[in-house]
């Protein structure tokens, strides 16, 4: 951004990077890509000028192998609530030489390839909760209501497991993918863009599917997956009128023209969430479009209020030496409520 | 001939002169004056004084990656060059034979890259922490201080251990015939005739593992990437986690401050270093 002729058209992921680059963002609440927006909560705003636009929609929760549920003598459409979840997890772990598996859940890796599946996105459903019922996403300080329930899932992904708690640290993000594409686990959380690894490791549509995180929330059984965005497109203010003119008919032209939004589509298979938009090839983004119709209630990714990348790296650590300690929950109480707050304060 | 050098000598020196202002002159000045501002791109800055400074010295973790940062050169500068200068010393002798192919053996390692290295001696260090079930390296600080211990010496105890060939070489053979003459046993021979001898080697020496010790980074971020709780942070991965692993548009100067103070730091430590072993150097 510093060079002499800087890129006119940038990415920021939500408030978070708003903060650092809101001098730099054009105005773009009278674009025509603004006008094409399917919904006003998906531009990215800061003193009530809408600075960027969230130009695709990705969802995750937990992938499931179908077959593999099956066999187990289950069905993901049964599994509405925590309580179910453990339960079949829970089941699956003690048959699982039975079935065949090394576990319920894939390794819930913290290497830093996979741990942002848990101090971010497993993390958001704590904070969405709670942000849900006191408003406090853009407060100095949170309360970590709903820990509880993030250690009651994060206690199932590790226990019903492939691997031992206390080796989570070197595991990978490829040993998550790997061990559930070679059919060695039956859960894995992640999310839709997971869908192009999947099926290049050659899992077919009708073998996977995704369902919502339970944390064991009350009325948990009208929750949606996790959908939102965190790629906000933005127009650098530094450059000239006519630059900056070029770069808002070429956002125009990738959400309107047919040839983009094939791309767009097919070849990427993202979810552009503007009203041209052509339905996506990938199974995991219509299962979310389909939930949704269903009167899921989605889930909204709150994690990009998250003040620092230093909270995620506190968190993992924590996050770590619980899995190794189960004593040591404490810690990761610490990271998440004090570290918001001190981290957020460092961020002013 | 004389007389043309005397006149182009500026011709010649100016290709050399101008990289060194692109690449190190001018980015200099400009991070120091960037260590003074509040800044997000390097041409949009808003000049704050000193403000970055008093945050980067009353960081307590920029004080505890210090203090780590100097049990780690230490130790690291002596196991290097004793080592070093051990295995020089072996393949220096006569009577060896393959000495050559010892010597590639021993380089190799320096020819690979600080971050394959950490990634390769993590995943070794995790196997054999496992097998004796203790907490893996991301967990173990102790693990992880003597992990980059084993992974720098490895790395660079070849690259020392040459410098050392040559100058056990470049000791003229009549100064040890002579010991040998009067009587000197070959202990007596390595400190009072090789070593005094060597004192320009050692200058060297010294000063490359102290400065490389201090200023370890890739094998830092691969290898424990400063876990557990940055306890194995050193200070060049510190400032690189304050540039860019914070939100806000402060901690970039504040990152540029901390950096001038380690320039700073390196260059004093250095110069004693140079001071006190030149002193010793002996002319031949």
């Amino acid at each position: 951004m510093s060079k002499s002729s800087a890129p006119t058209l940038f990415q920021v992921n939500g408030p978070t990077g708003l903060k650092n680059w809101k001098d730099y963002c054009a105005d773009l609440s009278d674009t025509k890509v603004r006008g094409e927006l399917i919904d006003d909560s998906l531009a990215l705003q800061s003193d009530g000028k809408d600075l960027g636009i969230d130009w695709v929609q990705e969802s995750y929760g937990i992938i499931y192998n179908k077959e593999l549920l099956e066999k187990a003598g289950y069905k993901a459409e049964d599994i509405d609530s925590f309580d179910k979840l453990k339960a079949c997890a829970d089941d699956i772990q003690a048959r699982k030489d039975e079935l065949g598996v090394d576990g319920a859940f894939t390794s819930a890796g913290m290497d830093d390839s996979s741990s942002w599946r848990y101090t971010t996105h497993l993390a958001n459903l704590p904070l969405y909760y709670e942000f849900e019922k006191e408003h406090n996403q853009e407060d100095d300080e949170i309360k970590g209501e709903y820990l509880d329930n993030f250690k009651q899932i994060f206690d199932l992904y590790i226990t019903d497991s492939t691997c031992d708690p206390s080796q989570l640290a070197s595991k990978t993000g490829d040993d998550a993918t790997n061990e559930f594409a070679t059919g060695k686990a039956v859960f894995y959380q992640n999310g839709s863009w997971a869908y192009a690894d999947l099926t290049k490791a050659g899992m077919t549509d009708d073998q996977i599917g995704m369902m919502p995180i339970y944390i064991g929330v009350d009325g948990e059984e009208n929750q949606g997956l996790c959908s939102g965005g965190e790629n906000y497109w933005c127009v650098s203010s530094q450059a000239s009128e006519d630059a900056q003119k070029a770069t808002e008919d070429f956002m125009y032209w990738c959400v309107t023209s047919d040839t983009a939004t094939s791309i767009i589509a097919d070849k990427m298979g993202l979810t552009a969430p503007f009203k041209s938009a052509k339905d996506t090839n990938n199974i995991f983004s219509q299962q979310a479009v389909a939930m949704a119709k269903d009167g899921k209630k989605t889930v909204a990714w709150d994690f990009v209020y998250i003040p620092s990348e230093e909270w995620k790296k506190n968190l993992k650590q924590a996050l770590i030496a619980y899995a190794a300690d189960n004593t040591k929950w404490d810690g990761v109480k610490n990271a998440f409520v004090d570290g918001w707050k001190t981290e957020k304060a460092a961020s002013e | 001939m004389g007389k043309a050098l005397k006149r182009w000598w500026p011709l010649f020196m100016l290709p050399t002169c101008l990289a060194f202002m692109i690449g190190f002159v001018i980015p200099f000045i400009q991070g120091f004056y960037l260590s003074f501002c509040q800044f997000i791109t390097i041409n949009n800055t808003h000049f704050v004084g000193i403000e970055n400074y008093v945050r980067a010295l009353s960081d307590p973790q920029f004080s505890t990656s210090f203090f780590f940062t100097v049990a780690f050169a230490f130790l690291s500068t002596v196991l290097i060059n004793v080592i070093a200068l051990a295995i020089a010393q072996a393949l220096t002798r006569k009577a060896l034979k393959g000495t050559n192919i010892f010597r590639t053996i021993f380089f190799m390692p320096n020819l690979i890259g600080g971050i394959v290295l950490g990634y390769i001696w993590q995943i070794l260090i995790n196997c054999l922490l496992s097998n004796i079930g203790a907490d893996l390296i991301a967990l173990n600080s102790a693990a992880g201080f003597w992990g980059l211990i084993v992974l720098t010496l490895w790395q660079q105890v070849g690259y020392m251990m040459i410098i050392y060939i040559a100058g056990l070489q470049s000791i003229p053979s009549d100064y040890i015939e002579a010991a040998k003459v009067d009587g000197a046993t070959a202990w007596q021979t390595f400190w009072k005739v090789k070593i005094p001898n060597l004192m320009p080697t050692i200058t060297i020496c010294l000063f490359l593992s102290i400065t490389n010790g201090f200023k370890l980074f890739d094998q830092n971020l691969a290898l424990t990437g400063g876990a557990p709780a940055h306890s194995t942070e050193m200070l060049a991965l510190n400032i690189y986690n304050t540039f860019y692993s914070r939100a806000g548009i402060a901690w970039q100067g504040i990152g540029q401050a901390k950096a001038v103070i380690f320039c700073i730091l390196v260059v004093a430590i250095s110069m004693i270093q140079l001071k006190a072993t030149r002193s010793k150097e002996v002319q031949q």
